[in-house]
Protein backbone atom coordinates (compact mmCIF):
# COMPACT_ATOMS: atom_id res chain seq x y z
CA UNK A 1 0.00 0.00 0.00
CA UNK A 2 1.43 3.64 -0.37
CA UNK A 3 0.06 6.83 1.04
CA UNK A 4 -0.17 9.55 -1.74
CA UNK A 5 0.14 13.19 -0.40
CA UNK A 6 0.21 15.83 -2.95
CA UNK A 7 -0.14 19.56 -2.90
CA UNK A 8 -2.23 21.33 -5.15
CA UNK A 9 -3.14 24.41 -6.33
CA UNK A 10 -6.88 24.81 -4.32
CA UNK A 11 -9.24 25.59 -7.44
CA UNK A 12 -7.87 22.60 -9.02
CA UNK A 13 -9.70 20.33 -5.97
CA UNK A 14 -12.81 19.60 -7.79
CA UNK A 15 -11.41 18.49 -10.89
CA UNK A 16 -9.07 16.16 -9.29
CA UNK A 17 -11.25 14.57 -7.14
CA UNK A 18 -13.71 14.06 -10.21
CA UNK A 19 -10.63 12.36 -11.88
CA UNK A 20 -9.88 9.93 -8.99
CA UNK A 21 -13.44 9.04 -8.54
CA UNK A 22 -13.28 8.00 -12.23
CA UNK A 23 -10.49 5.77 -11.95
CA UNK A 24 -12.01 4.53 -8.69
CA UNK A 25 -10.26 5.90 -5.58
CA UNK A 26 -12.71 5.76 -2.60
CA UNK A 27 -12.10 8.33 -0.23
CA UNK A 28 -9.69 11.13 0.84
CA UNK A 29 -8.76 13.54 3.05
CA UNK A 30 -8.05 17.44 1.82
CA UNK A 31 -7.07 20.08 3.93
CA UNK A 32 -6.10 23.62 3.74
CA UNK A 33 -2.37 24.42 3.98
CA UNK A 34 0.05 27.18 3.74
CA UNK A 35 3.48 27.15 2.41
CA UNK A 36 6.20 28.28 -0.58
CA UNK A 37 8.19 26.72 -3.14
CA UNK A 38 9.15 28.39 -6.66
CA UNK A 39 5.84 30.80 -6.68
CA UNK A 40 6.49 34.13 -5.94
CA UNK A 41 4.29 35.45 -2.40
CA UNK A 42 2.13 38.13 -2.08
CA UNK A 43 2.60 41.65 -0.66
CA UNK A 44 -0.42 42.95 1.40
CA UNK A 45 -0.15 46.79 2.46
CA UNK A 46 -2.35 48.54 4.94
CA UNK A 47 -1.78 52.00 5.84
CA UNK A 48 1.59 51.95 4.89
CA UNK A 49 2.54 48.76 6.84
CA UNK A 50 3.84 46.21 4.19
CA UNK A 51 3.85 42.73 4.93
CA UNK A 52 5.54 39.92 2.58
CA UNK A 53 3.67 36.73 2.76
CA UNK A 54 5.91 34.19 1.56
CA UNK A 55 3.15 31.46 2.34
CA UNK A 56 0.69 31.12 0.25
CA UNK A 57 -2.76 29.04 0.25
CA UNK A 58 -2.73 25.56 -1.28
CA UNK A 59 -4.70 22.46 -0.63
CA UNK A 60 -3.11 19.17 0.60
CA UNK A 61 -4.90 15.66 -0.49
CA UNK A 62 -3.67 12.55 1.41
CA UNK A 63 -5.18 9.69 -0.35
CA UNK A 64 -4.31 5.84 0.50
CA UNK A 65 -4.17 3.71 -2.32
CA UNK A 66 -3.14 -0.11 -3.19
CA UNK A 67 0.05 -0.82 -5.09
CA UNK A 68 -1.62 -1.64 -8.08
CA UNK A 69 -3.74 1.56 -8.18
CA UNK A 70 -1.14 3.81 -6.57
CA UNK A 71 0.84 4.54 -9.39
CA UNK A 72 -1.85 5.48 -11.94
CA UNK A 73 -3.16 7.65 -8.95
CA UNK A 74 -0.17 9.98 -9.10
CA UNK A 75 -0.56 10.40 -12.92
CA UNK A 76 -3.98 10.91 -12.61
CA UNK A 77 -3.35 13.82 -10.05
CA UNK A 78 -0.30 15.17 -12.11
CA UNK A 79 -2.75 15.64 -15.24
CA UNK A 80 -6.03 16.92 -13.68
CA UNK A 81 -3.92 19.23 -11.15
CA UNK A 82 -1.48 20.66 -14.03
CA UNK A 83 -1.99 24.17 -15.18
CA UNK A 84 1.74 23.64 -16.49
CA UNK A 85 3.06 26.65 -14.42
CA UNK A 86 4.85 27.47 -11.41
CA UNK A 87 3.08 26.94 -8.37
CA UNK A 88 1.19 23.89 -9.40
CA UNK A 89 2.71 21.81 -6.35
CA UNK A 90 3.98 18.40 -5.77
CA UNK A 91 3.10 14.93 -5.48
CA UNK A 92 4.91 12.68 -2.65
CA UNK A 93 4.17 8.92 -2.57
CA UNK A 94 5.68 6.67 1.03
CA UNK A 95 5.22 3.17 1.72
CA UNK A 96 2.18 2.62 4.06
CA UNK A 97 2.14 -0.13 6.67
CA UNK A 98 -0.67 -0.73 7.48
CA UNK A 99 -4.53 0.66 7.10
CA UNK A 100 -7.63 -0.91 9.46
CA UNK A 101 -11.30 0.54 9.01
CA UNK A 102 -12.66 1.64 11.98
CA UNK A 103 -16.11 0.35 12.14
CA UNK A 104 -14.64 -3.23 10.87
CA UNK A 105 -11.31 -4.13 12.25
CA UNK A 106 -10.66 -5.03 8.85
CA UNK A 107 -6.46 -4.70 7.92
CA UNK A 108 -4.95 -4.38 4.36
CA UNK A 109 -6.23 -3.07 0.76
CA UNK A 110 -9.53 -4.46 1.86
CA UNK A 111 -9.90 -1.62 4.64
CA UNK A 112 -9.10 1.42 1.94
CA UNK B 1 -24.54 88.26 11.42
CA UNK B 2 -21.69 85.40 12.64
CA UNK B 3 -22.91 82.36 12.53
CA UNK B 4 -21.74 80.96 15.92
CA UNK B 5 -22.37 77.80 17.93
CA UNK B 6 -24.13 78.72 21.25
CA UNK B 7 -24.73 76.20 23.69
CA UNK B 8 -25.64 78.29 26.19
CA UNK B 9 -28.67 76.81 28.88
CA UNK B 10 -31.37 78.56 29.45
CA UNK B 11 -34.32 78.06 31.73
CA UNK B 12 -37.86 78.52 31.04
CA UNK B 13 -38.86 82.00 31.57
CA UNK B 14 -35.49 83.17 32.36
CA UNK B 15 -33.21 85.60 30.43
CA UNK B 16 -31.81 83.95 27.29
CA UNK B 17 -27.92 84.81 26.90
CA UNK B 18 -26.65 85.13 23.21
CA UNK B 19 -23.55 85.70 21.68
CA UNK B 20 -21.69 86.05 18.24
CA UNK B 21 -18.82 86.65 17.67
CA UNK B 22 -18.76 90.12 16.46
CA UNK B 23 -20.85 91.66 19.23
CA UNK B 24 -22.33 90.12 21.79
CA UNK B 25 -25.45 91.12 23.40
CA UNK B 26 -28.03 90.30 25.95
CA UNK B 27 -31.26 90.28 25.08
CA UNK B 28 -33.68 89.76 28.14
CA UNK B 29 -36.68 88.30 26.84
CA UNK B 30 -39.32 88.46 28.76
CA UNK B 31 -41.75 85.62 26.31
CA UNK B 32 -40.66 82.30 26.87
CA UNK B 33 -38.83 80.61 24.32
CA UNK B 34 -40.62 78.30 21.36
CA UNK B 35 -39.73 74.78 21.90
CA UNK B 36 -40.42 73.78 17.71
CA UNK B 37 -41.56 70.03 17.63
CA UNK B 38 -39.82 69.60 14.53
CA UNK B 39 -36.81 70.70 16.20
CA UNK B 40 -37.33 68.41 18.62
CA UNK B 41 -37.93 65.45 16.55
CA UNK B 42 -34.38 66.25 14.34
CA UNK B 43 -32.65 66.30 17.59
CA UNK B 44 -33.86 63.12 19.24
CA UNK B 45 -33.43 61.43 16.13
CA UNK B 46 -29.54 63.21 15.64
CA UNK B 47 -28.74 61.75 19.03
CA UNK B 48 -29.76 58.67 18.89
CA UNK B 49 -27.50 58.67 15.55
CA UNK B 50 -24.77 59.72 17.02
CA UNK B 51 -24.63 56.57 19.45
CA UNK B 52 -25.11 54.45 16.19
CA UNK B 53 -21.55 55.79 15.28
CA UNK B 54 -20.44 54.41 18.51
CA UNK B 55 -22.25 51.19 19.02
CA UNK B 56 -21.81 49.38 16.25
CA UNK B 57 -20.13 51.86 14.49
CA UNK B 58 -16.75 52.71 15.76
CA UNK B 59 -17.03 49.47 17.75
CA UNK B 60 -16.87 47.60 13.92
CA UNK B 61 -14.57 50.13 12.04
CA UNK B 62 -11.84 49.65 15.24
CA UNK B 63 -12.64 45.70 15.83
CA UNK B 64 -12.01 45.13 12.21
CA UNK B 65 -8.82 46.82 12.48
CA UNK B 66 -7.39 44.63 15.40
CA UNK B 67 -6.32 40.97 15.12
CA UNK B 68 -8.49 38.44 15.59
CA UNK B 69 -7.31 37.82 19.08
CA UNK B 70 -8.43 41.00 20.44
CA UNK B 71 -11.70 41.76 18.13
CA UNK B 72 -14.64 41.44 21.71
CA UNK B 73 -11.95 43.37 23.52
CA UNK B 74 -12.01 46.39 21.14
CA UNK B 75 -15.70 46.05 20.71
CA UNK B 76 -15.88 45.70 24.58
CA UNK B 77 -13.79 48.66 25.66
CA UNK B 78 -16.03 51.09 23.34
CA UNK B 79 -19.47 50.32 24.30
CA UNK B 80 -18.19 50.00 28.05
CA UNK B 81 -16.44 52.99 27.96
CA UNK B 82 -19.40 54.92 26.24
CA UNK B 83 -21.80 53.20 28.99
CA UNK B 84 -19.59 54.88 31.38
CA UNK B 85 -19.63 58.10 29.96
CA UNK B 86 -23.67 58.31 29.87
CA UNK B 87 -23.13 57.66 33.66
CA UNK B 88 -20.79 60.11 34.66
CA UNK B 89 -22.53 62.84 32.02
CA UNK B 90 -25.48 62.66 34.50
CA UNK B 91 -23.42 62.82 37.42
CA UNK B 92 -21.03 65.42 37.10
CA UNK B 93 -20.69 65.58 33.35
CA UNK B 94 -22.97 68.32 32.21
CA UNK B 95 -22.71 70.11 34.88
CA UNK B 96 -18.92 70.84 34.15
CA UNK B 97 -19.26 71.56 30.76
CA UNK B 98 -22.89 73.13 30.43
CA UNK B 99 -23.90 74.12 33.72
CA UNK B 100 -25.08 77.73 34.41
CA UNK B 101 -21.85 79.97 35.56
CA UNK B 102 -18.43 79.06 36.30
CA UNK B 103 -15.52 80.33 34.53
CA UNK B 104 -14.20 80.06 31.23
CA UNK B 105 -12.63 76.72 31.88
CA UNK B 106 -15.58 74.52 33.72
CA UNK B 107 -19.17 75.70 34.46
CA UNK B 108 -20.13 75.53 38.15
CA UNK B 109 -21.39 72.22 39.27
CA UNK B 110 -24.77 73.39 40.42
CA UNK B 111 -26.60 71.19 37.47
CA UNK B 112 -24.96 68.49 39.25
CA UNK B 113 -26.71 64.92 38.89
CA UNK B 114 -28.82 66.78 36.43
CA UNK B 115 -30.34 68.97 39.14
CA UNK B 116 -33.02 71.46 38.32
CA UNK B 117 -33.46 69.66 34.62
CA UNK B 118 -36.69 69.13 33.91
CA UNK B 119 -39.20 67.85 30.88
CA UNK B 120 -40.09 71.64 31.15
CA UNK B 121 -36.80 73.33 31.23
CA UNK B 122 -34.91 74.42 27.55
CA UNK B 123 -31.85 74.64 26.11
CA UNK B 124 -31.29 77.88 24.02
CA UNK B 125 -30.64 77.00 20.02
CA UNK B 126 -29.11 79.47 17.47
CA UNK B 127 -32.06 81.39 17.19
CA UNK B 128 -33.58 84.10 19.46
CA UNK B 129 -36.63 82.40 21.16
CA UNK B 130 -36.19 79.12 19.82
CA UNK B 131 -35.41 76.33 22.10
CA UNK B 132 -35.26 72.38 22.40
CA UNK B 133 -36.19 70.70 25.37
CA UNK B 134 -33.18 70.69 27.85
CA UNK B 135 -32.82 66.38 28.56
CA UNK B 136 -32.41 66.36 24.47
CA UNK B 137 -29.39 68.59 24.61
CA UNK B 138 -28.17 66.95 27.69
CA UNK B 139 -28.65 63.71 25.57
CA UNK B 140 -27.29 64.70 22.49
CA UNK B 141 -24.01 65.88 23.96
CA UNK B 142 -23.76 62.97 26.18
CA UNK B 143 -23.07 61.22 22.89
CA UNK B 144 -20.16 63.44 22.18
CA UNK B 145 -18.76 62.55 25.16
CA UNK B 146 -19.15 59.28 24.84
CA UNK B 147 -17.93 58.80 21.17
CA UNK B 148 -14.32 61.01 21.98
CA UNK B 149 -13.63 58.65 24.90
CA UNK B 150 -14.03 55.74 22.89
CA UNK B 151 -12.15 57.27 19.79
CA UNK B 152 -9.11 57.69 22.38
CA UNK B 153 -9.21 53.97 23.01
CA UNK B 154 -7.45 53.23 19.36
CA UNK B 155 -3.96 53.93 19.87
CA UNK B 156 -4.16 51.78 22.99
CA UNK B 157 -5.99 48.43 21.49
CA UNK B 158 -4.33 45.14 22.15
CA UNK B 159 -2.11 45.78 25.38
CA UNK B 160 -3.90 48.03 27.86
CA UNK B 161 -5.96 46.72 30.80
CA UNK B 162 -9.97 46.60 30.61
CA UNK B 163 -9.68 48.07 33.94
CA UNK B 164 -7.35 50.78 33.33
CA UNK B 165 -9.72 51.88 30.41
CA UNK B 166 -12.81 52.39 32.41
CA UNK B 167 -10.12 54.30 35.31
CA UNK B 168 -8.74 56.45 32.21
CA UNK B 169 -12.14 57.06 30.77
CA UNK B 170 -13.84 58.50 33.95
CA UNK B 171 -10.36 60.54 35.02
CA UNK B 172 -9.92 61.85 31.19
CA UNK B 173 -13.42 62.79 30.70
CA UNK B 174 -13.19 64.84 33.82
CA UNK B 175 -10.02 66.47 33.12
CA UNK B 176 -10.04 66.96 29.43
CA UNK B 177 -13.18 66.42 27.78
CA UNK B 178 -15.50 68.33 29.67
CA UNK B 179 -13.42 71.23 29.95
CA UNK B 180 -13.40 71.35 26.74
CA UNK B 181 -16.19 71.52 25.32
CA UNK B 182 -17.19 73.95 28.02
CA UNK B 183 -14.38 76.14 26.71
CA UNK B 184 -15.16 75.74 23.02
CA UNK B 185 -19.30 75.44 23.12
CA UNK B 186 -20.04 77.27 26.59
CA UNK B 187 -21.65 80.89 26.51
CA UNK B 188 -18.57 82.14 28.59
CA UNK B 189 -16.47 79.96 27.38
CA UNK B 190 -12.59 80.49 26.64
CA UNK B 191 -12.54 79.84 23.07
CA UNK B 192 -16.42 80.47 22.65
CA UNK B 193 -15.57 84.37 23.62
CA UNK B 194 -12.43 84.50 21.56
CA UNK B 195 -14.37 84.02 18.45
CA UNK B 196 -13.50 80.72 17.28
CA UNK B 197 -15.25 78.14 14.77
CA UNK B 198 -16.36 75.07 15.49
CA UNK B 199 -19.45 73.79 14.66
CA UNK B 200 -19.72 70.02 15.57
CA UNK B 201 -16.64 69.60 17.36
CA UNK B 202 -13.67 69.45 15.53
CA UNK B 203 -11.16 70.64 18.40
CA UNK B 204 -13.42 69.52 21.25
CA UNK B 205 -14.03 66.10 19.64
CA UNK B 206 -11.11 65.17 17.58
CA UNK B 207 -7.85 67.39 18.37
CA UNK B 208 -9.26 66.05 21.95
CA UNK B 209 -9.02 62.30 21.12
CA UNK B 210 -6.38 62.39 18.72
CA UNK B 211 -3.58 63.81 20.70
CA UNK B 212 -4.88 62.44 23.85
CA UNK B 213 -4.45 59.15 21.72
CA UNK B 214 -0.92 60.05 21.06
CA UNK B 215 0.08 60.91 24.41
CA UNK B 216 -1.28 57.69 26.06
CA UNK B 217 -0.13 55.23 23.53
CA UNK B 218 3.48 56.79 24.31
CA UNK B 219 2.93 56.47 27.79
CA UNK B 220 1.64 52.66 27.17
CA UNK B 221 4.34 51.88 24.78
CA UNK B 222 4.60 49.62 22.00
CA UNK B 223 2.57 46.50 21.46
CA UNK B 224 4.82 43.11 21.17
CA UNK B 225 6.11 42.43 17.75
CA UNK B 226 5.19 45.98 16.38
CA UNK B 227 7.24 46.66 13.42
CA UNK B 228 7.88 42.66 13.13
CA UNK B 229 5.31 40.67 12.73
CA UNK B 230 2.09 40.96 11.20
CA UNK B 231 -0.40 43.16 12.20
CA UNK B 232 -2.94 43.11 9.54
CA UNK B 233 -6.72 44.03 10.25
CA UNK B 234 -8.44 41.11 10.67
CA UNK B 235 -11.43 42.07 9.15
CA UNK B 236 -11.59 45.04 6.34
CA UNK B 237 -15.57 43.89 5.83
CA UNK B 238 -16.22 44.92 9.56
CA UNK B 239 -14.34 47.68 8.83
CA UNK B 240 -16.26 48.96 6.02
CA UNK B 241 -19.79 48.24 7.95
CA UNK B 242 -18.25 50.34 10.76
CA UNK B 243 -17.30 53.34 7.86
CA UNK B 244 -20.34 53.23 6.63
CA UNK B 245 -22.51 53.25 10.03
CA UNK B 246 -20.11 56.48 10.78
CA UNK B 247 -20.64 58.46 7.75
CA UNK B 248 -24.70 57.95 8.36
CA UNK B 249 -24.44 58.38 11.93
CA UNK B 250 -22.30 61.41 11.19
CA UNK B 251 -25.23 63.38 9.97
CA UNK B 252 -26.93 63.71 13.09
CA UNK B 253 -23.36 64.60 14.28
CA UNK B 254 -22.32 67.38 12.05
CA UNK B 255 -26.46 68.74 10.80
CA UNK B 256 -27.29 67.88 14.63
CA UNK B 257 -24.98 70.52 15.57
CA UNK B 258 -27.16 73.09 14.35
CA UNK B 259 -29.66 72.69 17.01
CA UNK B 260 -32.38 73.40 14.99
CA UNK B 261 -33.78 71.44 11.52
CA UNK B 262 -33.02 74.38 9.65
CA UNK B 263 -30.98 75.90 6.96
CA UNK B 264 -27.91 75.81 8.93
CA UNK B 265 -28.34 72.07 9.21
CA UNK B 266 -28.70 71.59 5.65
CA UNK B 267 -25.86 73.55 4.84
CA UNK B 268 -23.97 70.97 6.83
CA UNK B 269 -25.79 67.76 5.81
CA UNK B 270 -24.43 68.76 2.53
CA UNK B 271 -20.80 69.34 3.34
CA UNK B 272 -21.04 65.97 5.55
CA UNK B 273 -22.05 64.40 1.84
CA UNK B 274 -19.83 66.19 -0.28
CA UNK B 275 -16.59 66.67 1.69
CA UNK B 276 -16.34 63.25 3.03
CA UNK B 277 -16.49 61.83 -0.23
CA UNK B 278 -13.94 64.16 -1.56
CA UNK B 279 -11.83 62.90 0.92
CA UNK B 280 -12.36 58.96 0.29
CA UNK B 281 -11.73 59.65 -3.18
CA UNK B 282 -8.27 61.33 -2.06
CA UNK B 283 -6.79 58.93 -0.15
CA UNK B 284 -7.15 56.63 -2.82
CA UNK B 285 -5.58 59.20 -5.03
CA UNK B 286 -2.76 59.44 -2.58
CA UNK B 287 -1.78 55.91 -2.62
CA UNK B 288 -2.07 55.75 -6.32
CA UNK B 289 0.58 58.69 -6.41
CA UNK B 290 2.47 56.78 -3.84
CA UNK B 291 2.56 53.88 -6.34
CA UNK B 292 0.28 51.38 -4.88
CA UNK B 293 -3.31 50.00 -5.06
CA UNK B 294 -6.30 52.00 -4.05
CA UNK B 295 -7.26 49.86 -1.64
CA UNK B 296 -10.31 49.36 0.68
CA UNK B 297 -8.76 50.71 3.91
CA UNK B 298 -7.47 53.43 2.22
CA UNK B 299 -11.40 54.46 1.10
CA UNK B 300 -12.38 53.64 4.82
CA UNK B 301 -9.41 55.91 6.43
CA UNK B 302 -10.19 58.93 3.70
CA UNK B 303 -13.88 59.11 4.38
CA UNK B 304 -13.01 59.09 8.04
CA UNK B 305 -10.61 62.02 7.27
CA UNK B 306 -12.83 63.50 6.00
CA UNK B 307 -15.53 63.25 8.52
CA UNK B 308 -13.32 64.63 10.77
CA UNK B 309 -11.95 67.38 8.64
CA UNK B 310 -15.91 68.42 7.95
CA UNK B 311 -16.36 69.02 11.30
CA UNK B 312 -15.48 71.79 12.53
CA UNK B 313 -16.69 73.47 8.93
CA UNK B 314 -19.87 71.60 8.31
CA UNK B 315 -22.07 74.52 8.84
CA UNK B 316 -19.36 77.57 8.43
CA UNK B 317 -18.35 76.33 5.00
CA UNK B 318 -19.82 76.44 1.49
CA UNK B 319 -19.84 72.90 -0.32
CA UNK B 320 -16.93 73.86 -2.39
CA UNK B 321 -14.90 74.81 0.55
CA UNK B 322 -16.25 71.24 1.86
CA UNK B 323 -14.52 69.68 -0.72
CA UNK B 324 -11.31 71.49 -0.97
CA UNK B 325 -10.76 71.16 2.74
CA UNK B 326 -11.66 67.53 3.06
CA UNK B 327 -9.51 66.86 -0.03
CA UNK B 328 -6.23 68.58 1.37
CA UNK B 329 -7.16 66.78 4.75
CA UNK B 330 -7.42 63.43 3.43
CA UNK B 331 -3.69 64.08 1.85
CA UNK B 332 -2.43 65.37 5.05
CA UNK B 333 -3.45 62.38 7.08
CA UNK B 334 -2.38 59.85 4.57
CA UNK B 335 1.08 61.35 4.95
CA UNK B 336 0.83 61.48 8.74
CA UNK B 337 -0.68 57.60 8.94
CA UNK B 338 1.87 56.11 6.28
CA UNK B 339 4.52 57.84 6.71
CA UNK B 340 4.69 59.95 9.94
CA UNK B 341 4.15 57.07 12.58
CA UNK B 342 7.00 55.31 10.76
CA UNK B 343 9.25 58.00 10.77
CA UNK B 344 8.88 58.48 14.46
CA UNK B 345 7.51 55.32 15.90
CA UNK B 346 5.18 55.32 18.02
CA UNK B 347 2.84 52.76 17.75
CA UNK B 348 -0.59 54.46 17.50
CA UNK B 349 -2.25 51.19 16.72
CA UNK B 350 -5.38 51.65 14.77
CA UNK B 351 -4.31 55.56 13.75
CA UNK B 352 -6.53 57.62 16.41
CA UNK B 353 -3.92 60.02 16.23
CA UNK B 354 -2.94 60.23 12.48
CA UNK B 355 -6.47 60.66 11.54
CA UNK B 356 -8.29 62.63 14.10
CA UNK B 357 -5.81 64.19 15.78
CA UNK B 358 -4.01 65.83 12.35
CA UNK B 359 -7.32 65.56 10.46
CA UNK B 360 -9.12 67.41 13.58
CA UNK B 361 -6.11 70.22 12.88
CA UNK B 362 -6.37 70.74 9.65
CA UNK B 363 -10.20 71.02 10.09
CA UNK B 364 -9.83 73.69 12.99
CA UNK B 365 -7.20 75.84 10.63
CA UNK B 366 -9.47 75.29 7.47
CA UNK B 367 -11.95 76.16 8.22
CA UNK B 368 -11.05 79.86 9.46
CA UNK B 369 -10.24 79.80 5.40
CA UNK B 370 -13.51 77.96 4.13
CA UNK B 371 -15.61 80.38 6.20
CA UNK B 372 -14.49 83.29 3.76
CA UNK B 373 -17.95 84.35 2.09
CA UNK B 374 -14.99 84.59 -1.01
CA UNK B 375 -14.74 81.02 -0.75
CA UNK B 376 -18.56 80.40 -0.36
CA UNK B 377 -18.79 79.85 3.23
CA UNK B 378 -21.21 81.97 4.91
CA UNK B 379 -19.14 84.74 7.07
CA UNK B 380 -21.09 88.09 7.40
CA UNK B 381 -19.37 91.73 6.96
CA UNK B 382 -18.97 91.77 10.54
CA UNK B 383 -16.60 88.67 10.55
CA UNK B 384 -12.84 89.62 12.02
CA UNK B 385 -11.62 88.37 8.87
CA UNK B 386 -9.07 85.48 7.58
CA UNK B 387 -5.74 86.71 9.72
CA UNK B 388 -7.42 87.37 12.72
CA UNK B 389 -10.13 83.81 12.93
CA UNK B 390 -6.80 81.82 11.97
CA UNK B 391 -4.94 83.27 14.51
CA UNK B 392 -8.06 82.26 17.29
CA UNK B 393 -8.05 78.86 15.13
CA UNK B 394 -4.36 78.44 15.76
CA UNK B 395 -4.79 79.40 19.98
CA UNK B 396 -7.67 77.19 20.19
CA UNK B 397 -5.74 74.27 18.78
CA UNK B 398 -2.36 75.13 20.50
CA UNK B 399 -4.12 75.13 23.69
CA UNK B 400 -6.49 72.58 23.15
CA UNK B 401 -3.25 70.08 22.44
CA UNK B 402 -1.74 71.38 25.50
CA UNK B 403 -4.79 70.83 27.48
CA UNK B 404 -5.43 67.51 26.32
CA UNK B 405 -2.08 66.51 26.43
CA UNK B 406 -1.56 67.21 30.07
CA UNK B 407 -4.70 65.96 31.07
CA UNK B 408 -3.94 62.83 29.36
CA UNK B 409 -0.80 62.18 30.98
CA UNK B 410 -2.44 62.60 34.53
CA UNK B 411 -5.14 60.04 33.55
CA UNK B 412 -3.03 57.26 32.10
CA UNK B 413 -0.52 57.96 35.56
CA UNK B 414 -3.47 57.47 37.89
CA UNK B 415 -5.14 54.34 36.08
CA UNK B 416 -1.65 52.77 35.96
CA UNK B 417 -0.91 53.24 39.74
CA UNK B 418 -4.44 51.83 40.44
CA UNK B 419 -4.77 49.07 37.89
CA UNK B 420 -1.11 47.91 36.16
CA UNK B 421 -1.96 49.86 33.04
CA UNK B 422 -0.72 47.17 30.97
CA UNK B 423 -1.65 43.53 30.56
CA UNK B 424 1.16 40.82 31.57
CA UNK B 425 3.55 40.01 27.87
CA UNK B 426 1.28 36.36 27.93
CA UNK B 427 -1.79 37.42 27.50
CA UNK B 428 -1.25 40.38 25.15
CA UNK B 429 0.16 37.26 23.08
CA UNK B 430 -2.51 34.92 23.49
CA UNK B 431 -5.03 38.08 23.13
CA UNK B 432 -7.28 39.98 25.22
CA UNK B 433 -10.13 38.58 24.26
CA UNK B 434 -9.52 35.16 26.31
CA UNK B 435 -7.15 37.19 28.63
CA UNK B 436 -9.29 39.95 29.55
CA UNK B 437 -12.62 39.19 28.65
CA UNK B 438 -12.89 34.98 28.71
CA UNK B 439 -14.32 34.65 25.15
CA UNK B 440 -13.17 34.40 21.73
CA UNK B 441 -14.81 36.10 19.13
CA UNK B 442 -15.35 33.91 16.75
CA UNK B 443 -15.91 29.68 17.32
CA UNK B 444 -15.49 27.36 13.76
Amino acid sequence: MKFIIAIIKPFKVDEVREALGAIGVAGMTVTEVKGFGRQKGQTEIYRGAEYSTNMLPKVKLEIAASDALAAQVVETIQQAASTSSIGDGKIFVLDLASATRIRTGETGDTAL
Amino acid sequence: MIRKILRGVTVLGTAMFAATAAFAQDAATAAAPTVDKGDTAWMMTSTVLVLMMIVPGLALFYGGLARTKNMLSVMTQVGAVAALTMLVWVGWGYAEAFGDGGNAFIASFSKAFLNGVTPATTSATFTQGVAIPEYVFVCFQMTFAAITVALVLGSVVERMKFSAVMVFAVLWLTLAYFPIAHMVWAGNGLFFTKGALDFAGGTVVHINSGVAALVACLILGKRIGYGTEIMAPHSLTMTGIGTGLLWVGWFGFNAGSALEANGSAALAMINTFVGTAAAGLAWMLAERLAGHKPSALGFCSGIVAGLVAVTPAAGNSGPLGAIGLCFLTAFVCYFAVTKLKHMFGYDDALDTFGIHGVGGMCGAMGTGVVYSAALGGPAGDSWMGMGAQLLVQGETVLTTIAWTAVATAISIYVAKAITGLRVSSDVEREGLDLGEHGERAYNY
